[in-house]
């Protein structure tokens, strides 16, 4: 292992860590993943051309591990624990639609400028992280299993014990916190 | 007619699951006339860009 790859190593350690982090909710669970995931690296003789393509292939390899942890945890976890994130489910729908079904008009979508530019940015992706862990813990994972790790529906039910219509329910209420929270902090502003 | 309440719910469900031929048609007509509704169903989607984009490790 040559010493420019030590320090790249190094360098992308925090981002690693925060992205098992943000997924886990536990910071030995993740603190685990990124160990893991550097000694495959370390083992990995690829060579890279850029710092990018070497943290994606980083980050792919962390994914799998997390998904790993996720399954080993699915069958400790017990499914009622997800039934309490559920109880928050009306008040997020009142505070977004008229009991009518009309959107609040505080809350209405508007139309967002531009993605591809904001995605250039690293202030969006603060925004990005800060809105999905403001998320409910449950939601989050539940989200965070489809949307970042890119599981199907199938396969989540199975790892936490909902039924699909459950899950259905929760990645929506996922999907409708992470819109109006996105709005608000950035996409109302920078369109404004 | 869809309230925007119930067409939120079918445009998150139309990233999981087929929708019906019944639930696709009733959507179509609520975009045509809801602008609120119609950002929403585009913003689902950058939502997915965004989330695979963050998993790559494809960020700044």
């Amino acid at each position: 292992m040559n010493p420019d790859r030590q320090a790249e190593l190094d360098a992308l350690r925090p981002d690693l860590l925060r992205f098992a982090r943000l997924q886990l909710r536990d910071a030995g669970a993740a603190e685990d993943a990124v160990q893991e995931t550097l000694l495959a690296a370390l083992t990995g003789s690829k060579n890279f051309e850029s710092r990018s393509s070497y943290k994606t292939w980083l980050i792919s390899i962390l994914r799998n591990k997390i998904v790993d942890i996720i399954r080993m945890q699915g069958r400790e976890v017990p499914a009622s624990s997800l039934a309490k994130d559920e109880e928050g489910d009306d008040a997020l729908a009142d505070t977004l639609f008229e009991p009518d079904g009309h959107w609040r008009p505080e809350v209405r979508p508007v139309r967002w400028a531009d993605p591809e530019a904001s995605f250039e940015q690293q202030q969006f992706w603060q925004v990005f992280e800060a809105c999905l862990d403001h998320l409910p813990a449950k939601t989050a994972r539940v989200f965070m299993m489809r949307e970042i790790l890119g599981l199907d529906t199938g396969e989540i039910c199975k790892e936490t014990g909902i039924s699909t219509s459950n899950c259905w329910v929760v990645l929506h209420r996922a999907r409708l916190a992470l819109r109006a929270c996105l709005e608000q902090r950035w996409f109302a502003g920078a369109s404004a | 007619m869809l309230s925007c309440k119930q067409a939120s719910e079918l445009m998150s469900q139309e990233q999981d699951r087929r929708l019906s031929l019944t639930e696709r048609l009733g959507l179509r007509l609520h975009v045509l006339i809801c602008d609120a509704c119609s950002n929403y169903r585009r913003q689902m989607g950058i939502l997915r860009q965004a989330c695979r984009r963050f998993g790559s490790g494809g960020t700044p």
